[in-house]
């Protein structure tokens, strides 16, 4: 960004990305938790870095994925599958996507800004980001948990409810894609 | 012939050139969202070892509506695999925490992610993120009394 200072000569001022801040400020918790509960902080400190290893895998296939989504994936088809105009097939693509994703939700974001920026629409990223509430993998163990009846009444719901919420999303002006 | 044989040595130097742009804008992507990935995976660390939710069964017990709203807020704050959520949801059962509370807590977890929204920001924008995010959360309620009230009707127990 470019500012005029009081000489009137022109300063670039570059704009820290947020992502960034982000991970600055958790780092300042991290230092302020080490001056205070060191112990506690080291631990919390070991339980991120086994996450980070135990989701190396899943970044792995998702960047698969966006490497997939770059060379493959056309404006065109994203338009005319999860485009404006895509309707329930949209939906019900962006449903199944989220119950069939894998790994954090968080390293699913950028490939779905990349698609977003391509021409998804925000409900259906909503739709997809709710829908993965419904994890296939660990549906027998809830079975052992809750039984089936209570998993097949719950896993019901959050689907519907990922339409709903895609719906709503978008109704309710969430659908500007961020600069 | 030699018309051909230019043809097909364009379209193989399109095709790598397609792949090299391809992987260096996936490079590009991956440089994007790792201090994203990097500042969740710490917070989390933090959330598990300073959050006390083994205590969470004292409070619960009230009435329903605010038992299902500690159980949402709860769920909304915590992060990792849904398998603990359940192990919670099944200790607080057998505690004999009422159904709306865990299914509001398990709905939550999946669902709802306070941890990550910072990031979630970052990504799609405040707008996007903080209308998902409540609406998650107000289904997580909804949802809780549904699913409560539709085992009742099936005569169903846990």
């Amino acid at each position: 960004m470019k500012k005029q200072d009081s000489c009137g000569a022109l300063q670039t001022r570059q704009k820290i990305p947020r992502p960034i801040i982000f991970l600055l400020v958790v780092l300042v918790i991290y230092c302020g938790a080490f001056l205070l509960e060191p112990e506690r902080a080291l631990v919390a400190l070991e339980f991120s870095t086994k996450m980070l290893f135990r989701i190396l895998p899943i970044l792995a296939v998702v960047c698969g994925f966006m490497l997939l989504n770059n060379l493959l994936v056309r404006p065109s088809w994203v338009k005319n599958h999860v485009g404006r105009d895509s309707g329930i097939k949209g939906m019900a693509i962006a449903v199944l996507g989220g119950v069939l994703s894998m790994g954090p939700i968080y390293v699913w974001y950028e490939i779905l800004r990349d698609l977003q920026g391509k021409g998804m629409r925000s409900g259906l990223v909503a739709a997809f980001l709710y829908a993965r509430g419904v994890k296939p993998q660990l549906l027998p163990l809830m079975v052992l948990y809750f039984g089936w009846i209570y998993t097949v009444v719950l896993s019901f719901f959050l689907i519907f409810f990922s339409l709903i919420v895609g719906t709503l999303s978008e109704r309710l002006g969430a659908d500007t894609l961020k600069e | 012939m030699d018309n051909d044989k230019k043809g097909n040595k364009r379209q193989q130097g399109s095709g790598a050139d397609d792949f090299t742009a391809s992987l260096k804008k996936t490079g590009r992507m991956f440089l994007h969202m790792l201090p994203n990935i990097l500042a969740v995976v710490l917070l989390s660390g933090i959330i598990m070892e300073f959050v006390p939710l083994d205590r969470l069964s004292e409070l619960l017990g009230g009435n329903p509506l605010t038992d299902a709203l500690v159980g949402a807020s709860v769920g909304s704050i915590s992060i990792g695999n849904p398998l603990v959520s359940y192990i919670l949801g099944g200790e607080l059962l057998k505690q004999g925490i009422a159904l709306v509370a865990v299914t509001a807590l398990l709905v939550s977890w999946v669902t709802v992610g306070s941890v990550q929204l910072p990031a979630e920001i970052a990504t799609f924008g405040a707008r996007f993120a903080l209308v998902r995010n409540g609406l998650a959360f107000l289904s997580a309620l909804v949802i809780s009394f549904l699913v409560a009230g539709v085992m009742q009707l099936l005569g169903a127990g846990i």
